[in-house]
Order: C-alpha cells, then structure tokens, then sequence
C-alpha cells in the first residue's frame, strides 16, 4: 500500500502518498485502518457516503479520517476501503462512498481517539501528493 | 543555588535547553524568549534522560509562553511528549488573563483510575482467578466496535452528562458511600450537555460502561506492602487481599468534545501566533472558554459513570463467585482535566484554573475537597504502574500544593514507541512472560498486548521515588497485579 508508518514514542504517525490527491488521501484512509485493525481482512458488506468539507487541505484530511472515527463509535461500522472519493480542491470538500462491515466481527487492537494536527502537512510536488498524520491511539 | 548536572550526556541537554539542577530531583527552565515563567521538571537524572530525548521539554517551554500562566510551566516525573502539553504537564492560568486548552487536558477527559478494596484473601482469589477474570472479560465490555449493556437515549445521555456517577448510583449501580469516595464525588457541576455536540453523544451513546482499549485495563491485584498502616486501615487497605484496579475515560464522546473545541477555537481565535497548533485555546473568562469548561466537564461526568458501571459489573461476578465479600471503593482519580480550584499564589488564595494533563490531584490533609471520612490524612492518590506492574497507593501533601499546583504523577510513563514495541515484542511472548511472573491475562489482541508490555514503560518505582522524594505524594501501599484484564 502506498503508505509507511514512521516512529512515534507514544502514538502513530504515518506517510501516506499517491499521484493525485485523492489516490493519497485514499492511502491516508487505509493506513488508519490498519492502525485499528492491525491488518484483519475486513469484509465489505455494507456502504456508507462520506461529505466533508474544510479550510485547507490539511483540515479536509482531518475531517475526512475523524469521520471513519465517528462511524465506528456512532454506527459500530468499520471500513473495509474506499470504493469512490471526490474532492474539490477549491471549496476544500470531499465526496466518498465507502464499504466496511459490521464492527463486531472484528478485533480491533487501537481504539483510535482522535485524529490530531500535530505535525500534518499535505503536500504536492513532482512525484505526487504526500499526507503526513499523527493518530493519537 | 543551581549546579550543573554530571554527566556528559546531561550536562549538553543542560547546555541545549539551559536546564539547570535545583536538586537533585528539581530541574529549572529559566524564562527567555517568548516564556512568561521558567519551566520545572520533577526529575532524577535517569528519568529526565527519557525526558530529553523528545519534545517534552519544548513543550514544556510551550506552555510557558501562553497568556496569564502563573508562576512555573511544571512537569511531573512520568513526563512524556504529548500533544500541546506534554504528558505529566502541570500549568495553572489567571482567571481574568489565562486561558484554557484542550491540549492541556488531552482528547481522553479524564482518563482515570478508581481502586475497589475487598476483604478477599489473596490466596482465595487465586483458587479462582482464571475464572473470575474470565467472568470479568465477559461481563466488561471493551466496547471497541462492540455493543454495550445499557441501552440509552439522547435524554437519559444528558442526564449521565449532568450526573455522572451519580447517575449510575440512581440506578442502583453502587452505593452511596461509592460518591463520597470519588474526585469531585462523582459528578462535577458545571456541566451543561447543550454544549456536548451531537456527534460527541452519537459517539458516546453505545460506549457507557465499557473499558476501551489502548492503555486502559483492568486488573486483580494483591496488596504487597502497605507502608503507612494508619492509612492503609482508613482507605480499607490490608496487605494480603485483594484489590480492583479499573482505568478508562470518556471514550469516544470525550475525544469528540476535545476535537470539537479545538476546531471551534482555531476558527474563533486562530493558530498563527501560537509555538504549536495544538496549544489553540480560548481566554477561560471569554464565552468559548466556559462552553469547553463545561462540555469537557460533561465528559468527566461521562467517565465517572463509566468507571462507575464498570465496577457495578465487577461486583456482580465477585458476589458471584465470593458471596460474602465485602468491599469498599478506596477513592476515584482523574488524570486528564482541567478545574478551577483555589490555591496560594505568591502567599494570597487565589482562584485559578489548573489543567493535569496525565497528572493527578494531590491534595494534602484538610483541603475541603476530599471526603470527610480522608481529609484529615489527605486525598487518596492512585499511580497505576504499566500493565502487569506494580501500581500504588499514596496520599496528597501540602507540599504538592505549594509546589506543584496539588499535582503529582499519574503512571509510569512511556519510553518505546508502539512501533518499536511491535518489531520488538510479539503479544504471545508478553503473555508468556505475564504467566511466568504468575499473572493471568485476557486480552483484545495480542498486538495490543505487546503495544502496552511493560518494557514501552519507564520504570514506576523509580517515578515513585522521585513524587516522594520531593514530597509531592506519600506511599500507602504497593500493589501488585495476579490478572491482568486489556481491551
């Protein structure tokens, strides 16, 4: 996956990268998954749509990722990937569709707390777009 | 009189932030640059090397720089990087200049700990711990992704919200002694649920009285040494029995509340002039200010409850494997808040509100406070160790109050990183190793496990030693786990 885990003392920060911003915020989104799931194949038996809408990159990416937080808690829905992402660079909004399945198939080791913007950059040069995002776990 | 510290290694970190030793378990920060007041650490030399080798004393510097701080940016001897302040970060804030920050109280609002003493005999615990703990396992939910007991609606959330402990007692989960024996008995007021979005209450609903993972446990413990017998018989503690230990917070509804705020205050007051984004925050006396006191004091109310269920549950299986025990709640702690409480500055009371960010209180004797039945002594202060650890039991001083704004450490305190953990440790040798120590474990996952195995931690008793030292706390007594329970 075009993501990386790099070392954070107390929580768990990733790079997460692709050629356009959402092939990067897609990674961002599976790199918390395996953050929660520690790599449990999960199965996509049901769907949910994602709007969000920001200031800046970096707080669309945070709004983005707090929502798979959001549906875990609220609706015990985990995702499985995202089947369809959309952004408008311009207004900073973000339209997904995403597929996951019931939580309680599954274990998950990190409850995530929150998403943080403790050292986030979302970034774009000659190689494509780069997230960088500490979890706090 | 300040000296410079021996080593080699310490005496460059000395140099590169210009720490100076006051003793040899007080380090100094002077104030330069953009700092209101110097920083202090509570640290011998051994622990303020894990100190040095993050961003802990930046973030100590941090802190120091934000309006209306009054008189030092403290930190405790379980100091780690967090975010904003850093872990074991202690700052009090004027009540007319200050401010208050969610990243001085973390995203876990009140992340706690509360001990249950019973009259069980060790030995009789043991005869049947495989099973009690299984019955624990079963009866606590983790909740991650998983259902709960109580099935809740927006209206009865509020009243949780509002109540807290109180709540759980009104529905006959625990007894009334159970309130007087809590931080703020149970239920801090100030706290309005119209300031609780309902996104934090969509996530809080299906999560009350469940334990969360990550660091939070629970765990059956034998009281190995009492050190103060005339205290230890008060708190209803008695070398050889068993004792409760459960740890969790607000879960997802406390996360939300923390996040919210800090989007509310970004937009409302900005990040630009501030040393790290996560220090966002609101003058405490401005209308977003008291909103966040008062939802972070919702969730407050949401953990008291939650570690409130949690032991109602745990009393059921011990009744039901134990009939005729008796227990008692010993005291209930916070360590991730932020409270508005008097204390005396530069010799005159004053009104102030003090953020403990994986702090905790530690009031000594007299203060109005702690419940009768302890302030004569002083609050009951509960040090959980990393799981499978020892942990302690201590009391409050006065000298916590006059120099570390009542404040003392809150556990051991990270040193690996989860990644490290990882590569390093794999679940089933930290089980294993749990087993040979004679310590049963059920957990979530055993990558978990390994995450929170007690090498990532710095050493507890060395973080003891230097509250005492100091005299921020007083040991009680020593307690040390036989089953380990970890979301």
């Amino acid at each position: 996956m075009p993501y990386k885990f790099l070392e954070h003392k107390a929580d768990v920060k990733f790079l997460a990268s692709g050629s356009t911003i959402e092939r990067a915020f897609k990674a961002s989104a599976m790199a918390l998954q395996e953050t929660m799931t520690k790599g449990a194949g999960v199965k996509s038996t049901q769907e949910r749509e994602i709007d969000v809408q920001g200031d800046d990159f970096e707080s669309l990416l945070y709004h983005f990722l707090e929502e798979f937080l959001f549906l875990l808690d609220a609706e015990s829905f985990l995702f499985s990937e995202v089947k369809e992402i959309k952004i408008n660079p311009v207004e900073f909004k973000l339209h997904a569709v995403v597929s996951g399945d019931d939580a309680v198939n599954y274990q998950i080791s990190n409850d995530v707390k929150a998403i943080t913007y403790n050292d986030m950059f979302v970034k774009h040069d000659k190689n494509g777009w780069q997230c960088l995002v500490v979890v706090d776990v | 009189m300040t000296k410079t510290a021996g080593s080699a290694w310490l005496s460059w970190m000395c140099k590169m932030s210009e720490l100076k030793k006051v003793s040899d378990f007080e380090w100094v920060i002077p104030k330069t640059g953009a700092m209101k007041v110097p920083g202090k650490i509570f640290a011998n030399e051994k622990l303020l090397e894990g100190i040095g080798q993050d961003m802990t004393l930046k973030q100590i510097i941090n802190v120091a720089t934000l309006p209306g701080i009054i008189r030092e940016s403290v930190a405790m001897p379980d100091a780690h990087q967090g975010y904003g302040f850093s872990i074991g970060g202690v700052a009090a804030f004027d009540m007319e200049k200050g401010i208050i920050t969610p990243g001085g109280v973390g995203f876990d609002i009140n992340c706690g700990v509360r001990i249950l003493a019973t009259d069980i005999p060790i030995e009789e615990m043991k005869k049947k711990v495989k099973e009690v703990l299984h019955d624990i396992t079963r009866s606590v939910p983790s909740g991650v992704g998983r259902g709960h007991k109580e099935k809740l609606t927006v209206q009865v959330l509020d009243e949780v919200l509002k109540k807290g402990a109180k709540w759980a007692v009104e529905q006959g989960c625990g007894v009334k002694d159970d309130l007087e024996r809590c931080e703020e008995y149970g239920c801090i007021e100030n706290a309005n649920p119209d300031y609780v979005s309902q996104r934090a209450k969509s996530r809080g609903l299906p999560q009350l009285g469940t334990l969360g993972s990550g660091n939070h446990f629970l765990e059956i413990q034998n009281v190995t040494d009492v050190f103060d017998e005339k205290i230890a018989k008060i708190f209803g503690i008695k070398k050889g029995r068993a004792v409760l230990m459960i740890h969790c917070g607000s879960r997802g509804l406390g996360h939300q509340v923390a996040s919210d705020y800090i989007e509310l205050m970004e937009k409302k007051y900005g990040h630009a002039n501030l040393p790290d984004r996560e220090l966002v925050n609101a003058p405490v006396n401005s209308e977003l200010g008291k909103k966040y006191l008062s939802a972070m004091n919702c969730a407050v109310n949401f953990a008291f409850c939650n570690r409130q269920l949690i032991t109602h549950y745990v009393r059921e299986v011990l009744k039901s494997h134990f009939p005729n025990n008796k227990n008692s709640l010993v005291y209930d702690v916070c360590h991730n808040i932020a409270k508005i409480e008097e204390h005396i500055i530069e010799g005159v009371k004053k009104t102030v509100c003090v953020h403990r960010k994986g702090a905790t209180r530690s009031f000594g004797p007299g203060r109005i406070e702690i419940p009768a039945v302890y302030r004569e002594f002083g609050q009951p202060v509960i040090i959980p160790g990393s799981m499978g650890t020892a942990s302690y039991l201590l009391v409050g001083t006065k000298r916590a109050e006059e120099i570390a704004f009542g404040s003392t450490a809150h556990g051991a305190g990270r040193v690996m990183s989860r990644t490290a953990a990882l590569s390093d440790l794999r679940g089933e040798q930290v089980k294993k190793m749990l087993n040979d120590k004679g310590i049963d474990v059920e957990a979530g996952s055993m990558k978990g496990l390994a995450e929170e195995a007690p090498e990532v931690y710095k050493d507890i008793d060395e973080v003891i030693k230097v509250s005492e030292a100091v005299g921020l706390t007083r040991k009680v007594a020593r307690l040390k786990p036989v089953a380990v329970m970890k979301g």
